[in-house]
């Protein structure tokens, strides 16, 4: 990320070959880390549209890569619409099971009383496959926001919920101690200790979550089905299919990986943000 | 009563036949009495598992007696208690003056209160320079100071360690020993130093109780006679290698006991 990674100490001897084998193996990882998955990329997308042209495909069978991007750029307003509400219903679901599963753990550190008696539920829930619950959940909630939202919630906050109540119970045995020593509140026990504890496994969690959420979005869409005005991308896949017009699912899928690349890629950032000054995870290796 | 006792100021702390037995009948304590006053460094030393550990937790309140009692004069409160453990147990999320600051924090003053009893502590282990570092910015022997700053802040009046220079090497370990005496010179507290090692011993205390294990117990109890401040010098006078057999002699004792 930062220039810094030159700070090895600089002896006027010339490097041993360890040390020349170490550099080239780090050059090689930072180059490659990038070069490698686009190189694999492009050797896919040739071969994509080769197979198509020369097996004379039709489009409505497997388009080519061109004319799916033709698509994209062509359908653009519609599925950037649908874009726009499968990520706001993401979003939505993320931010509540980050206030779910962060609020459900800290009571459940709080008390064990709580935690004995409905940690077995989450559980439940979640092993649960969420395509069996949802259309449930569409026919008992009324709202088509509050069903997608309940859905993907479903899905997401279980990662959170499990990786903090761990952070929160992974406390140094010493520090505890030492807060009891010197007569810390339960309050400032979770304040200052625990909580900042956890921060590392609910970044962890988080990082799961998110794509989780966009699962449950688009998994809870496809149950809901038709919705008529605020479509997301799901509703367009579908839509689609049922047109036969399969450039544009093409279209619509890569939105969806885009955007779940798009969320992994922000919550690993925010991590390191976070972590970068002392955690074991967020620092750089050095020999 | 007009008797002699009174003639010698009350004691600190006092601990009356006080036993440990775990869960299990591990009996890791048995009949410690010992009164502690006021400016005194005591050495716990004795061989692994003879309660060293479980003595000091009981007198932090962190355990408690199976049987006897451990009493404080006058008004105790957690105060009057600094504690420093055998790793330096920083939290690594803050920096080191926020370390330093916790005991503090934890009594609910803001950092501005008390800035200034924070950087004299770390002026004091000589670390004023480091006060935005993390931890894991420093090395061993500087993280430790750290953490006898943050038992320092407050000015305790007594200071419970539990071997907190044995995962240091030697010349860090004698660089803090001379270090922690003339910190406690300055601050003028108690000390309750549990130990392996005799010669620390010998160089820190002015009493040292050797301890034996199966059951944990106190086996003897010896005074190192020699004035404080003591120095490089003393380390290699006649009389530290007099008392250093002394203690010694103890704690292979100990040791036979428990074999
Ligand atoms: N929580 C516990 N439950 C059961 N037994 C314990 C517990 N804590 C300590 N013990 C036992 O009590 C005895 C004394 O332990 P303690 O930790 O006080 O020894 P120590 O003198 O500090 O040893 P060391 O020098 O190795 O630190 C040991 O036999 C230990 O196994
Ligand atoms: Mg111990």
């Amino acid at each position: 990320m930062s220039l810094a990674d030159e700070n090895t100490p600089i002896t006027p001897d010339a490097p041993d070959a360890d040390e020349l084998a170490r550099m080239r193996q780090a050059r090689f990882e930072k180059i490659g880390k990038w070069t490698l998955p686009v190189i694999v990329m492009v050797i896919m997308l040739v071969a994509w549209d080769r197979i198509v042209v020369l097996n004379e495909i039709p489009h409505y069978i497997l388009p080519g890569p061109g004319l799916v991007i033709e698509t994209l750029i062509k359908d653009w307003p519609i599925l950037f619409d649908a874009l726009l509400v499968t990520l706001q219903i993401t979003l939505m679901a993320l931010a509540v099971a980050v206030l779910g599963g962060v609020g459900l753990a800290v009571l459940f550190t709080q008390s064990r009383w709580v935690e004995m008696s409905f940690y077995p539920y989450a559980v439940i829930l979640q092993v649960t496959p969420i395509v069996s619950i949802a259309p449930l959940i569409f026919i008992y909630v009324d709202s088509r926001l509050a069903g997608l939202l309940l859905c993907a919630w479903l899905v997401a906050f279980f990662p959170i919920l499990s990786n903090t109540t761990l952070g929160l119970n992974s406390a140094d045995h010493g520090l505890r101690d030492l807060f009891r020593i010197y007569g810390a509140t339960r309050w400032q026990r979770l304040r200052y200790l625990q909580l900042p504890s956890a921060l590392p496994y609910f970044l962890g969690g988080l990082r799961i979550a998110g794509g989780l959420s966009l699962i449950g979005a688009v998994v809870a869409e496809y149950v809901a089905g038709t919705g008529g005005i605020g479509s997301g991308l799901a509703f367009r896949i579908l839509e689609a299919g049922y047109r036969l017009n399969i450039p544009r699912m093409f279209a619509a899928l890569i939105l969806i990986a885009g955007s779940g690349v798009v969320i992994f890629a922000g919550l690993s950032f925010l991590s390191h943000m976070l972590l970068r000054k002392w955690h074991e995870s967020a620092l750089k290796r050095d020999g | 009563m007009p008797d002699l006792s009174e003639a010698v100021a009350d004691p600190l702390l006092r601990i009356e036949g006080a036993d440990k037995v775990f869960h299990g009948g591990v009996v890791a304590l048995k009949g410690l009495s010992l009164d502690v006053h006021m400016g005194d460094f005591i050495s716990l030393l004795g061989p692994s598992g003879c309660g060293k550990s479980t003595a000091l937790r009981m007198i932090a309140d962190l355990l408690h007696p199976t049987r006897g009692r451990i009493t404080w004069t006058g008004s105790h409160s957690t105060q009057d208690l600094g504690v420093v453990f055998q790793e330096p147990t920083l939290m690594p999320w803050a920096t080191v003056k926020q370390n330093v600051w916790l005991p503090y924090r934890l009594r609910g003053k803001s950092f501005n209160s008390v800035q200034d009893d924070v950087l004299e502590a770390l002026k004091l282990v000589g670390l004023e320079k480091f006060q935005n570092a993390y931890p894991r910015e420093l090395s061993g022997g500087m993280k430790m100071r750290v953490s006898i700053a943050r038992a320092m802040v407050t000015r305790p009046k007594l200071i419970l360690m539990d071997e907190p220079f044995a995962a240091l090497d030697e010349i860090t370990r004698f660089r803090l020993n001379n270090d922690l005496l003339e910190l406690k010179q300055k601050i003028g507290c108690t000390v309750i130093f549990v130990t392996h090692s005799v010669f620390e011993s010998v160089f820190l205390s002015d009493r040292i109780v050797v301890m034996a294990a199966r059951p944990g117990r106190v086996i003897r109890e010896l005074r190192v006679d020699a004035p404080y401040p003591r120095d490089e010098e003393f380390r290699t006078s006649p009389e530290y290698a007099a008392f250093c057999r002394e203690a010694s002699d103890a704690l292979h004792e100990a040791m036979e006991l428990a074999a």
